[in-house]
This record gives C-alpha cells, sequence and structure tokens, in this order.
C-alpha cells in the first residue's frame, strides 16, 4: 500500500495497464511502465509526471468506466500528479500554497501590482509618475535600474533555488538507485522530446479533449505559450547584456532585437494562454483533475497579463499611462517570479526531468 | 436524427470490426447505409474492443513487421490449426484478400504499431492495432460518420423478415415498446457469434456451460444468427467449437477481456480439481497452443484447473491482473486452493522425480522434459522446487463460437437448397465457422472480420444498385 489513496489507485490501475499493454504506442508513460513488474511511491510520480494527459489512452480504453474496471489513466495520473507538486515543494512549509493554489497566487498578484503602485505613488511626485518620459532611462526614471535589477534578480533567485530543491526531491523519489546519475545524452534527448511535444499527441493523431476526435490544438496552444515565454525571456536576457555590455538603456527602438524578441513573445502568450484557457474549458471532466482548475488557470492568466500588460506598456511608453503600466507590469512580473516553484509551473520542470529519466532508462534497457 | 422510413440500399446489422468494414465499403461503393449495433455506445464493437492485432499475408518486412509471412505459409498454418476442416477455396480466397487489407485497413484511418512488448512472438505474422482494437473501432466509427453512414446504438433487431432467400425488412425494438420497420435493398449481417448466450451454450455443452466465462461483453448473443438459421440460411460449423482459452477464474463473467489470460502454463504444470494433471504442458510453442486450453479445461470436472509453478519463473511471463495464489509449501498451496493437499504433493512431487536435466530455452522446443509420466511435459519440464508456491485458477474462457451460416466468395450467404440468397451477406464471427471448422490461430478472426467485411459491403452495395 502507498502513502495515499490516489497513489493506491494509481498502483492498481498501472497493474491493469501492465497485463494489458494495447497503449504502449501512445506515448511514454506505458513503456515506462512496462520496465516494472512493481511499483514504488517514486515510480508512480514518475509516470504522473511523464504523462502528457493527451486522453488517448482513455479514448482508447476497453475497460474505461462505465466498464467495472474503471480505467481512468488521464484522470488519476493528474491528480497524484498534482499532489506530487506539493510533496515536492521547498521549503516544506510552502507545500500547502499547492491547496487553494488558485486563491494564492490571486492574493499574491493583487498584494505584489499593489505594492508596486503603492511604492511609486509613494516615492515620485505624481508629475514624474504621470508624465511623459522618453529616450534611453525613460523607464528608470520611476523605479532605479539598480533597484529593478536587485529586488528582480533576487526574487528570480530564489525561485530557481527553490526550483532545484524540488527537483532534487523528484530525482531522489523516482531514482532507483538513490542518487542515479543521468548524462548529456538522456538530457538531449528529453529536450529534444519537451521542446516539440512529443507526447502529446495520442501516438500521432492527436490528443483528445472535449470528444473522442483528435486534433493538435492544445499542442498548437502550448507551443504558443511555451515559445512566447522563451522569446520573453531572451528579450529580457539580451536587454540585461545591452545594458551591463554596450551601457544601452531601456527603452529600445521598436526595431531592436529585445523589443522584436518581446514583441513576438508576447503575442505568443496571448494567443498560446486564451487557446489553452478555452481548451480546458471544452476539456471533458473525466480526463482531468477538476480540483486543480484553480491552479491550472491562474498560472495561464498570469502568462496572459504579463504579456498584456507589456505589449500596453510598450504601446503606451510614450504616453502619461507609462509610469501606471510599468507598476503593473512589474507587479505581475514579481508576482510570477516569485510564485513558479509554487504553481503550475513546475509541471514543466518536473515533466522534463521525467523524460530525462525516461531517456535514461531507455538507454539502459538498451532500446536506443 | 436517423429517418428509419426511408428504405436504404444496405443494412447493416451488428457494430464490430466485419460489420464497420462492410459499411464503409458499402458507403465508398456509394450505397446508402444504416448500422444498427445492438450495445450502447461504449460496449460498441462487440469482440472486437478486445482484440490487438490481426494476421495478414505479405511477402515481404514492413515497418512494423518483422519478415514475410506468404500466402503458402498462412494456409499451411490454418489446415493444420483446423486439422483440414475448412474450406479450402473461401480460405485461399481470405488469404489473398488478407494481403490488400494490411494497406486498405490503414486508408480507413486504422493505424499498426509493431508488435507488442513482452506478447506471443506474433511481430512476423501480425499486425498489430496501435492503442489497440477499441482504438481501431473508434477509428472506423469515425471514418464511417465522415463518408455519412448512419449509426444506432442500443439497436436490438427483434426479428428479420426474409422470404425465399431475400431479405425484405428488419423489426427493429424502440425504447417505448413499440417496433420499426427498417427496410434495404441488401442485409449485411455482421452480428457476431452466441457465445454470451448462456442458454444457447448449454444445449451443447450442458450444465459446463454455466461455468464458461465469456471474454466479451454480453451483447453478443447470437440472435441474428439464430434468425437466419431459422429462416432457411444454411448452417455451417460444429456448435460447440470455438475460439477458448483459459483465463483466470477470478474474471468477471462478461467482458474480462485481454487482461484475465495467463501465459504461465509452459512454466508449470496444471492440474484439475484432484490435483491430478492431464495435458502436456509443454507441447508446442505457447502461441500454438494457447488456443487448445480453454477446451481442455472445460472437459475437466467443474471446469476448474490450476496453473502450479514456483518463485524461479514469476517474473518469465507477464504481469498479471489478479495475483497468484501463494503458500511456504505445496500442500498449504493445496488448502488455499481447495484441493487435496497429499494429491497435489503427489502430483508435484512424481513430476519434480520425472524431469530429466536439460537447457531450458522457452524460446525453442528444448530438451526440457520428463519421463515416465501419463501425460509427460515434453518441453520445458523443471522441478517446481522453489517456496513459495504459487498457483492460478483457471476457466475456459470463450471468446467467440464458430457455429455461423455459410457464405460463398462473395460473402453472400448459401441456403439450405444450396442457393445463394438473393440480397443477403455475412461477414465476421457470424460466418467464421467455414474458414474455422476448429482451433485458433492469433488475430484471424479480425482478418476473417475485415477481409469479408470489406467484400460483403462491397457486393451488398453492388447488390442494392441492380
Amino acid at each position: 500500500m502507498h502513502g495515499t489513496r490516489i497513489l493506491d489507485e494509481t498502483d492498481r490501475l498501472m497493474t491493469v495497464c501492465n497485463s494489458c499493454r494495447y497503449c504502449e504506442g501512445l506515448c511514454a508513460v506505458f513503456p515506462a511502465m512496462e520496465m516494472r513488474r512493481s511499483f514504488s511511491d517514486g515510480d508512480l510520480n514518475y509516470l504522473a509526471n511523464l504523462c502528457h494527459s493527451c486522453g488517448a489512452c482513455y479514448t482508447d480504453c476497453q475497460f474505461s468506466p462505465p466498464h467495472e474496471f474503471n480505467v481512468n489513466v488521464p484522470q488519476t495520473l493528474a491528480i497524484a500528479r498534482n499532489d506530487s507538486y506539493a510533496a515536492y515543494a521547498w521549503p516544506r512549509a510552502f507545500a500547502g500554497t499547492f491547496a487553494r493554489n488558485g486563491l494564492v497566487i490571486s492574493l499574491i498578484a493583487a498584494l505584489s501590482v499593489a505594492a508596486f503602485i503603492l511604492g511609486f505613488v509613494v516615492v515620485h511626485d505624481p508629475k514624474i509618475l504621470f508624465g511623459v518620459h522618453t529616450g534611453p532611462g525613460a523607464f528608470y526614471k520611476l523605479m532605479p535600474h539598480n533597484a529593478m535589477a536587485a529586488l528582480f534578480g533576487a526574487a528570480f533567485l530564489y525561485s530557481i533555488v527553490a526550483l532545484i530543491m524540488g527537483i532534487r526531491a523528484f530525482w531522489r523519489d523516482i531514482g532507483e538507485p538513490v542518487g542515479m546519475k543521468t548524462d548529456a545524452a538522456s538530457i538531449w534527448q528529453a529536450i529534444r522530446d519537451a521542446s516539440e511535444l512529443r507526447y502529446l499527441d495520442g501516438g500521432g493523431v492527436g490528443c483528445f479533449n472535449e470528444d473522442d476526435r483528435p486534433t493538435d490544438r492544445r499542442k498548437l496552444y502550448h507551443h504558443f505559450t511555451f515559445y512566447g515565454f522563451a522569446l520573453c525571456f531572451a528579450s529580457t536576457s539580451v536587454a540585461t547584456l545591452y545594458h551591463y555590455l554596450f551601457a544601452r538603456e531601456a527603452p529600445y527602438p521598436w526595431w531592436d532585437l529585445p523589443v522584436v524578441l518581446g514583441t513576438l513573445g508576447g503575442i505568443g502568450l496571448l494567443i498560446g494562454p486564451i487557446g489553452l484557457l478555452a481548451a480546458k474549458w471544452k476539456r471533458d471532466p473525466v480526463l482531468a483533475d477538476e480540483t486543480r482548475y484553480g491552479m491550472d488557470v491562474a498560472f495561464i492568466v498570469m502568462l496572459f497579463l504579463t504579456s498584456l500588460t507589456g505589449m500596453a506598456l510598450l504601446i503606451l511608453r510614450a504616453t502619461p499611462a507609462m509610469g501606471p503600466l510599468l507598476a503593473l507590469h512589474l507587479g505581475v512580473v514579481f508576482a510570477l517570479f516569485i510564485t513558479m516553484p509554487y504553481g503550475k509551473f513546475v509541471h514543466g520542470i518536473y515533466r522534463f526531468v521525467a523524460l530525462v529519466r525516461y531517456a535514461r532508462e531507455r538507454r539502459m534497457m538498451g532500446h536506443i | 436524427m436517423v429517418d428509419l422510413t426511408r428504405k436504404f440500399d444496405v443494412l447493416v446489422i451488428g457494430g464490430g470490426n466485419a460489420a464497420l468494414c462492410a459499411a464503409i465499403s458499402a458507403r465508398r461503393s456509394g450505397a446508402s447505409v444504416l448500422v444498427l449495433e445492438g450495445a450502447p455506445k461504449f460496449y460498441r464493437g462487440g469482440n472486437t474492443r478486445h482484440t490487438r492485432n490481426m494476421r495478414c499475408a505479405h511477402d515481404a518486412a514492413t515497418e512494423i513487421l518483422t519478415g514475410p509471412y506468404t500466402e503458402e505459409e498462412f494456409w499451411d498454418d490454418l489446415l493444420r490449426i483446423t486439422g483440414g476442416q475448412t474450406d479450402e477455396e473461401l480460405a485461399k480466397f481470405m488469404i489473398r484478400e488478407s494481403k490488400d487489407i494490411l494497406g486498405w485497413i490503414v486508408e480507413q484511418g486504422v493505424r499498426w504499431q509493431p508488435s507488442l512488448g513482452g506478447t506471443l512472438s506474433l511481430g512476423r505474422t501480425n499486425s498489430f492495432f496501435l492503442g489497440g482494437g477499441r482504438a481501431m473501432l473508434n477509428a472506423l466509427y469515425l471514418t464511417a460518420e465522415k463518408l455519412g453512414v448512419e449509426i444506432r446504438y442500443d439497436a436490438e433487431v427483434g426479428d428479420l423478415h426474409i422470404e425465399d432467400g431475400m431479405f425484405l425488412s428488419a423489426s427493429l425494438k424502440q425504447p417505448n415498446g413499440g417496433v420499426s420497420e427498417i427496410r434495404a435493398s441488401a442485409l449485411v449481417a455482421a452480428a457476431g457469434g452466441f457465445e454470451a448466450n448462456i442458454e444457447w451454450l448449454r444445449e451443447y455443452w450442458g450444465e459446463a456451460a454455466d461455468n464458461f466465462l465469456i471474454r466479451g461483453t454480453p451483447y453478443n448473443r447470437g440472435s441474428i444468427l439464430k434468425m437466419l438459421l431459422a429462416k432457411g440460411v444454411q448452417e455451417i460449423g460444429d456448435p460447440t467449437q470455438c475460439h477458448a482459452v483459459a483465463i483466470d477464474a477470478r474474471a468477471p463473467k462478461f467482458d474480462g477481456g485481454i487482461i484475465t489470460r495467463h501465459d504461465s502454463v509452459v512454466f508449470g504444470i496444471v492440474v484439475n480439481k484432484h490435483a491430478q494433471r492431464f495435458y502436456d504442458e509443454g507441447e508446442d510453442i505457447w502461441p500454438k497452443r494457447y488456443a487448445i486450453w480453454g477446451r481442455l479445461v472445460a472437459a475437466q470436472p467443474d471446469q476448474i484447473a490450476y496453473i502450479i509453478f514456483d518463485s524461479s519463473v514469476v517474473t518469465s511471463f507477464m504481469p498479471t491482473l489478479f495475483p497468484p495464489i501463494g503458500a511456504p509449501t505445496i500442500a498449504e498451496l493445496a488448502g488455499k486452493l481447495s484441493l487435496d493437499p497429499a494429491a497435489l504433493e503427489k502430483t508435484v512431487a512424481d513430476f519434480n522425480a520425472a524431469v530429466q536435466p536439460g537447457t531450458f530455452d522457452h524460446t525453442i522446443l528444448d530438451d526440457c522434459r520428463t519421463e515416465g509420466i501419463t501425460p509427460a511435459k515434453t518441453h520445458w519440464a523443471r522441478k517446481i522446487d522453489a517456496p513459495p508456491y504459487l498457483a492460478y485458477p483457471v476457466r475456459p474462457g470463450i471468446t467467440f463460437t464458430y457455429l455461423g451460416t455459410r457464405v460463398n466468395k462473395q460473402a453472400r450467404m448459401v441456403m439450405k437448397d444450396g442457393k445463394p440468397a438473393a440480397n443477403m451477406f455475412a461477414a465476421g464471427e457470424i460466418m467464421a465457422g467455414n474458414v474455422l471448422g476448429k482451433g485458433y490461430a492469433a488475430g484471424i478472426g479480425m482478418t476473417i472480420g475485415s477481409v469479408f467485411g470489406r467484400v460483403a459491403g462491397r457486393e451488398a452495395a453492388r447488390n442494392a444498385k441492380n
């Protein structure tokens, strides 16, 4: 018996599935399952995070409800996966943030935005706050660059540390033997699998969402979101290099690399989250962990708001709205940064680690 | 909502592989098609929902098949498993057509994959459905719907109106208790065998039928087959013949599917309720023998048997849904199985004493055998002496029956007087007895379904036009 009721159920399902194996061509979960005859807590958490929730194994299963064997792999793994996020959270005291995640993220975002607005109002004369600022260093009239860099650098650093601690806990749990090493080839394989969402395609036809007709919609919108996020991150990185290496201060002209990257990424981060949200609302509840909609929606909305406020700032940066918009944008981004280890963001981290483990296992089993 | 008052070109009764292949093929030939599936939507497709592969002839290796499987070799295999009880002309026609099915079925949206991990060694002969039989069905239904085939679920046909070998209409039972007459220019009967109809099985098997487990849904009751035979269609096949395997006795009465089967027979011994062995567990490699064990167990008292093995072989076969029953001694194991401890101890001791030295290899017919006991175990015989001792209780699991309607190469039913029916065709398990007089080889049921389904649909559409 396992630690939780849902892990017991996951174990039961994996025992059913391991004696059937019809789904082994659909994704990575079932081949990974076939490498085992019994399942530890760590094995089950590994399989749960390896699942991309494409839903194909539910639609294809002859034993899914109303069959008495009641096999619902996507939903069961979704619940186990969401439980695992809390189990690996660092520090442990913050595991509870996953319990009512939608509320927690909303409150932190609201407080963060409020703090930036309040800070700007307290520090600045209204003339500066609602003034028109243009040219290099315009943003820093409202918040000095060093203050901005220190605050966001610290938040980012904290999140990285918390995420690394989570990864460490996850790797220890799923590693077998404990502390198992990996190798560059497995990591490279996992990067490829993650970057193309190889396992979000129902074995080739697309994933299942609202009915039994497969589509590639979720994959497409996830690509918009992920690559949008990556481009925004690249934009910030380039801007940081500009600042420190070339002493070129933001804002940059519209044709310059940070703006081009940020605009493209921003568009992706507007389209992607809307598409993902729409798919989520239409999704057949039987495939999902409905109790965690708050967490899913909070993260999607945070990404959307990051882009929306950023784009508004770009468009209106030469108007008196720049000051308030900057406060708004910084507030959202700050909240996004500090909540990264305590929300849906971690799904990508643990799934990537699971893909590394899977690639490694396959190599060890001589499949590649 | 389907307009049931119009006259359809082709009426297909049934909802599995054969029915859908017939419906798609008829529709592609230009016919209007109505499919009446007796089961609810979730249980649609009869036994197809539990299948995983199809046996098709091919002259060269493909992306998913490891080597050639010629028409001659397929024919030889069929001849061997049926002991010659097959319609040679029809069987050879099916084998020839099966080559084309590999590609045709992909055009209908079905996807292939290489042989499943840990399964019977079928990588060269059988093509596996990606995602299994229900995935295959889902693809066929999507294609049929896209083509404009009309489909009704929970559609039980209460009667067929047939005059002189000419189908006129079918009486569809309505939820309110009424009946709709469905008219069509041609009929394709693809409604399966009668394996879920225990009363009917009892006519041939007596009380033993009560101990049978049915591997598919409770909807395979053979009512269409019964009507056709009662209305002048020629019968084919021995009513006691069927595809039956030994499945776990703890399985549900219906629809336990693939996961209740056991692949461990060759690794141990099998005893009946008197703790006596009754057949050579190592006669041949498992893929060639798994299909005889259903009948073997059916012939034992109370239709129950026990696969007995020890802890040294637990990882030699696929993990099972139901865990083995275990005990530290043979006597205690016998107690848990309600067998006579002394009798089981003697059977195991006699077996162990008869085991000859040899080199174990489960992939070939190895030289591990017994000497001086009856029945002998002619391969893979190793002592059962590593506690804990383990057992699986097994019962006959009936997949499908072979009693059916006689057909010709057009899949057209043949009447009792030997004349071909005017407008009635049959495909799938309802006519499997034409090809399978007895015995079974993995994946052949699906070959019969797809090949004759496709032919029946095409011919029914042509018939309807004339």
